[in-house]
């Protein structure tokens, strides 16, 4: 990239991207980077006193209908949910053997060992979505550590240093070092002295020297210290060949190449911040739990078709799954969690306003793969526990088991979580193609036993399932503004909720505060009726 | 113009308009790696790369009434010559834009092959046409997509 396109400001990018991708373009690069802000919740909502005999009807079985199902029979409701599913849980799902993922176009049966699962959607949990965390609690859901940063995991890029992977380690520690040289340079040659003052300007040198790790001319070369990040040539040992040999940094255009600033993006995001959280056995203990208080008031295989209202209440049309059949579900008031994809294909009595919102609301796509090793080569040859390996092929990353760690027998890996073009592109494969790219693709990391050691794989594309159609909600910032407060506000005796109707997209924490949002205005309408 | 013929300088900025728009699923929500391929220029090769993710290889598309993926294959509304265009650059419903992923030959690619390949229409789209179309603005056509 040429120097004098590089914007400075957000603003100025925008308007950059404005005038050369045209309006479309700047819609687009415009999208919500949503707000990282602790989450909201302030405990449960502890409802009580609903009107006897009041009835709500949940549209939907995933994490945001069972916690309203949960909450609004505590206070006294009675609720029915219909979902369109054998199942309950929603995007909230894990795979284990045995199990059969059923695609638009495809059909597989999961062939991992006892005891081994990929969760194909959510996987984990930041230590401030705490309403997740906190229901996690309340109902048993049995959390251990999921490992998120691994700096001994590998990053790639074809174009980067010719194609061969890398420890994130070495890379950011000369990313580190190259910026520090040049910030350097540029103080001492006296470039920021007018930005900065003599203090200051002695003090960043000192910074820069330390922090990057420079020699005392200012300069980033391999040394002892340096080994101390970077690792080594040689390691520290004991006895006669005790000492250590540190190895050599790379260059800045080769550490510029490998763009390692946007994983260390990545990785400074609030959301993507350790600790880190996972259900111990699956991500699908948590619908299950809610299953546990709720189940029996799910009506399963239950695709509703239209839905409808007028001043005494609200009726749910729907076709059975297994025998086809119609019928109608009648109540006083509906929370309808299904997800904007479907919806906007739905018949429903709301606002035209509403209807807008619900239609302007497009899902983004991804697809994972499980791919099950007969062994953990990755810690025994690697020293990979836990944490990722990114690359720009199709499949994003490699991801590995944070729990299990030196166990021996089969342990299964996430071969590809892709967003981009990559997530479209494997969608469209065949699932036998999907897990030979993954086994492909995965194999630049791991080159000696990637393939020899596979021993079963399952991908789960999320625009090839029937009941979402998409993986989440995306939202922009002209889209918040057009449609967002249309989209939540209670109409008549129907409210929205879930992940598409919050700040916190693609979260179950989202799905959680929105459902619990949803039904505290539910229950004051209805009080006050 | 609004990206139609391309001085190197802007070049530049376009890939990166474009990296950010690769970004479109949210930047703060959960996902993976962000791939980085180059998407082919030839019609069929693009279908097959994007748009069998959803719309399924033979274009036909798929699930039930009232949660589908409309078919492409055999389509009347595709008669009309601009609304394919519409939808590709403004996205519709559950369907994301690829004004962003797609760059404007490679969406004029894409759709004469939709259009001509899996339909029978013959009139092309051009660039221009795309050009025109992002300057007018207009609305999303509505649909039922239950065809
Ligand atoms: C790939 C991926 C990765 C993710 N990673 C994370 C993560 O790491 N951490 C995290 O916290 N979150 C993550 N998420 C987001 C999280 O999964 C969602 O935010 C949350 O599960 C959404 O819950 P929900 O109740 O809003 O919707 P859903 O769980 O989608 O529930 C909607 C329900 O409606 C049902 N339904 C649909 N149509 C009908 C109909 N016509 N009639 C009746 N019922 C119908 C569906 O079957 C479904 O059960 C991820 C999501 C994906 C896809």
């Amino acid at each position: 990239m040429t120097e004098p396109v590089l914007p400075t400001t957000r603003r100025d990018l925008l308007s950059l991207i404005g005038k050369v991708g045209g309006g479309a373009a700047l819609y687009q690069a415009m999208t919500v980077m949503g707000h990282a802000a602790e989450s909201q919740f302030t405990g449960p909502p502890g409802l009580s006193g609903a009107k006897p005999g009041a009835s709500v009807l949940v549209l939907g079985a995933g994490l945001a209908g069972m916690l309203a199902a949960y909450e609004l029979t505590r206070a006294g409701y009675k609720v029915q949910i219909l979902e369109t599913q054998g199942r309950a849980g929603g995007r909230n799902m894990t795979l284990r053997g045995g199990d059969v993922v059923t695609e638009l176009g495809s059909v597989q049966k999961v062939g991992f060992a006892k005891g081994n699962y990929i969760n194909p959607g959510p996987w984990r949990i930041p230590h401030h979505h705490r309403t997740v965390l906190h229901y996690c609690k309340e109902l048993g859901v049995e959390l251990e550590p999921y490992i998120q940063n691994n700096t001994n995991a590998f990053v790639h890029r074809k174009a980067a240093f010719g194609g061969k992977p890398q420890r994130y380690r070495d890379v950011v520690t000369d990313w580190k070092g190259h910026v520090s040289e040049l910030l350097g340079k540029a103080l001492n040659a006296g470039a920021l002295d007018q930005a900065v003052t003599k203090e200051d300007k002695a003090k960043l040198l000192e910074a820069m020297r330390s922090w990057g790790v420079l020699d005392k001319n200012m300069a980033y070369v391999k040394s002892e210290k340096l080994g101390e990040q970077r690792g080594w040539e040689r390691a520290p040992g004991g006895g006669v060949n005790g000492a250590p040999i540190p190895n050599d940094p790379f260059s800045l255009s080769d550490t510029l190449d490998s763009k390692i600033w946007e994983t260390l993006g990545f990785f400074a995001e609030y959301v993507m911040q350790p600790a880190m959280f996972q259900p111990k056995g699956g991500m699908d203990h948590i619908g299950k739990a809610f299953q546990a208080r709720v189940g029996k008031l799910i009506r399963f295989g239950t695709r509703v078709t239209k839905i409808a209202q007028d001043e005494r209440g609200v009726t749910a049309s729907w076709t059975d799954a297994k025998t086809g059949a119609a019928g109608e579900t009648r109540a006083d008031w509906m929370v309808c969690t299904i997800p904007a994809t479907v919806l906007g294909q739905i018949d429903i009595q709301v606002s035209e306003a509403k209807k807008a919102a619900i239609k302007a609301l497009p899902y983004g796509n991804s697809v994972k793969i499980g791919l099950e090793m007969k062994r953990r080569f990755w810690e025994t040859e690697d020293a990979i526990y836990g944490g990722s390996s990114f690359t720009d092929q199709a499949i994003g990353l490699v991801s590995y088991p944070g729990h299990g760690a030196f166990s021996d027998g089969p342990a299964v890996l996430l071969g590809a979580y892709p967003f981009g073009v990559g997530a479209y592109i494997l969608a469209g494969m065949t699932p036998e193609k999907r897990i030979q790219a993954a086994l492909e693709q995965g194999s630049v990391f791991h080159p000696k036993h990637y393939k020899s050691e596979f021993r079963s794989g399952v991908s789960l594309a999320w625009s090839r399932m029937p009941w979402i159609l998409g993986c989440c909600a995306t939202w922009t910032e002209e889209s918040r503004e057009a449609h967002y407060q249309d989209l939540v506000a209670m109409d008549g005796r129907i409210v929205l909720a879930g992940e598409h109707c919050s700040y916190y997209g693609c979260w179950q924490e989202g799905a959680l505060l929105s459902s619990l949002d949803a039904i505290t205005r539910l229950h004051q309408r209805a009080s006050a009726a | 113009m609004p990206g139609y013929r391309l001085t190197s300088l802007f070049a530049g900025a376009l890939a990166l308009a474009a990296a950010i728009a690769f970004a479109a699923p949210g930047r703060a929500q959960d996902r993976g790696g962000a791939s980085d391929i180059a998407v082919a220029d030839e019609g069929r090769e693009i279908y097959e790369q994007i748009c069998q993710s959803c719309h399924m290889a033979d274009a036909r598309g798929g699930g039930v009434p009232g949660a589908m993926f409309p078919a492409l294959a055999g389509n009347p509304r595709l008669a009309d010559h601009d609304y394919a265009s519409i939808v590709v650059l403004k996205g519709r419903g559950g369907m994301p834009w690829f004004s962003g992923m797609l760059t404007r030959p490679q969406i004029a690619a894409v759709i004469n092959y939709v259009r001509g390949h899996f339909n029978a229409y013959p009139d092309a789209v051009t660039e221009a046409d795309l050009d025109r179309i992002t300057t007018a603005n207009p609305p999303v056509p509505d649909c039922n997509c239950g065809h």
